[in-house]
């Protein structure tokens, strides 16, 4: 039997995986984040008199900060999975990923542990975020100065 | 490869399950409900646990240490870490072994040879899986949530062991078939029934062929952990060459968990889950007379995180047993 042949089988009897349920899901969970993240900003900007910049940071931090607390509950990897791109796209995800890190290496210590695991899956968003970001000011720059 | 055994017996078996598993449809001698289990650490949890399954075989068959002559045992972990602090706790000689989730049949394969050999009385055989031990090794951290395929499968909690004996009894190991490594170049670590179901397919046939046998011949063929899709797979290949579906085949992925708990996905998998459907239910079972024939296909996909990484293929390999009510 050659590979061809054993992948038609193959192909016959894996199951479909329903993809517009998710995007269906995502969409709207991702537009609910969005909501919410816009709602807590004008709180901050219209009741605390906080700077936009300001009330933009601090939302940012308690997003991340109940990310981080449903992480470590083990309750966000259940939701991530229900919800997918979503809740998953946003600042939320990096959140999760180091979060999820630092739990399971803690028992390997504080320097070789979680200090060297923390960004084991979210240091690719970390690097990529820094180089882009190189190049996107070198285009900046060439094209508003020069 | 085939081999025949004359005087290789099967006399006492016993199990530890954990999560999961627990609410499956088979009883166990002993059951835990937390992957921590009062340990401080997951690995910590299935060392207890496997040290448990040995001295409940042990106490069953009423040995001590001193009577058996070897164990082999077998887990997951890397360089076979289960195992090895296991084995810190019993005075006995020991094998490590690894084949992935094939490794049940090939201790049998190992002990009865043993035995057969004349050269050993008693041997115990034990296996040992944890879904987040072997979790976090192969794939992500515990806590990290990502959407799941339906073909994935979920590796069983438990550890099982046998005592295999040239003293008569119930359950003779009469054949075993050592398996070739197959690989069919599939990529998809997730997709374990489709990179282990060609290999139990091959191991079978050449069982029949080697030994002239048609497949009607054993009352139950259980492989180990295809799951709900490597067995449909298995199911056409078998269509495919002779013409019929078999009606006396069972996978043990899709045995062990209850079947309507939508978080297990296409079934169990793990070194574990045939051991322990063999040792709860099918020898049970050949004990109630039910079953006379059985043949036990252990699959395993013999991947590693580099090999993965790397965007390997992952080969895979099937030995199988046949065990026979006297």
């Amino acid at each position: 039997m050659t590979k061809e042949e054993y992948n038609n089988i193959c192909d016959k009897v894996m199951p479909k995986e329903s993809h517009l349920k998710r995007y269906v899901i995502s969409f709207f969970i991702g537009g609910l984040m969005g909501f919410v993240a816009e709602l807590l900003t004008n709180i901050f900007i219209n009741y605390f008199y906080l700077s936009y910049n300001d009330s933009i940071s601090l939302m940012l931090i308690i997003v991340i900060f109940i990310t981080s607390i449903l992480t470590g509950l083990g309750v966000f990897d259940n939701l991530v999975e229900i919800c997918g791109a979503g809740l998953f796209i946003p600042i939320t995800g990096f959140a999760h990923s180091t979060t999820s890190s630092a739990l399971e290496y803690r028992k390997e210590g504080f320097i070789f542990g979680i200090g060297s695991n923390i960004f084991k899956l979210s240091g690719s968003v970390i690097l990529y975020a820094v180089v882009s970001s190189f190049f996107f000011g070198l285009i900046r720059y060439l094209l508003l100065e020069i | 490869m085939t081999l025949k055994y004359n005087n290789s017996y099967i006399n006492e078996v016993s199990t530890v399950a954990g999560p999961y598993v627990i609410y499956g449809p088979f009883k166990y001698d002993e059951t835990f409900t937390d992957y921590y289990d009062n340990e401080e650490t997951f690995e910590k949890c299935e060392i207890k646990n496997y040290i448990k399954c040995i001295n409940i075989l042990l106490g069953k068959c009423n040995k001590s240490e001193n009577d058996i002559d070897l164990i082999i045992s077998s887990d997951l972990l890397n360089q076979l870490m289960i195992s090895n602090f296991m084995m810190n706790h019993f005075n006995i000689p020991f094998f490590g072994v690894y084949n992935a989730c094939a490794s049940f049949c090939e201790e049998l394969i190992l002990a009865s040879t043993l035995i057969d050999s004349k050269k050993m009385n008693n041997i115990i055989t034990a296996t040992s899986s944890n879904n987040l031990t072997a979790e976090r090794q192969y794939r992500n951290p515990v806590e990290y949530g990502y959407q799941k395929k339906k073909y994935q499968t979920f590796t069983v909690t438990g550890s099982a062991s046998c005592l295999i004996s040239n003293k008569k009894s119930n359950i003779k190991i009469t054949t075993a078939t050592i398996g070739k490594v197959v690989d069919f170049d599939v990529k998809d670590s997730l997709n374990m029934g489709k990179v282990m179901a060609p290999s139990a397919y091959e191991t079978f046939i050449t069982h029949l062929k080697e030994l002239n046998l048609k497949p009607e011949y054993y009352d139950l063929i259980l492989t180990g952990d295809l799951g709900k899709y490597g067995k449909t797979i298995f199911n056409e290949l078998f269509y495919k060459n002779f013409g019929y579906y078999l009606s006396n085949y069972e996978d043990s992925a899709c045995m062990i968990y209850d079947n309507n708990d939508k978080r297990v996905l296409a079934g169990g998998s793990g070194i574990a889950c045939i051991n322990l459907v063999t040792n709860s239910y099918v020898i049970p079972q050949m004990i109630s007379k039910k079953y006379k024939r059985v043949l036990l296909i252990a699959t395993g996909a013999l991947m590693s995180v580099t090999s993965v990484n790397q965007k390997m293929s992952i080969p895979s390999i099937s030995h199988a047993v046949s065990l026979e009510v006297i």
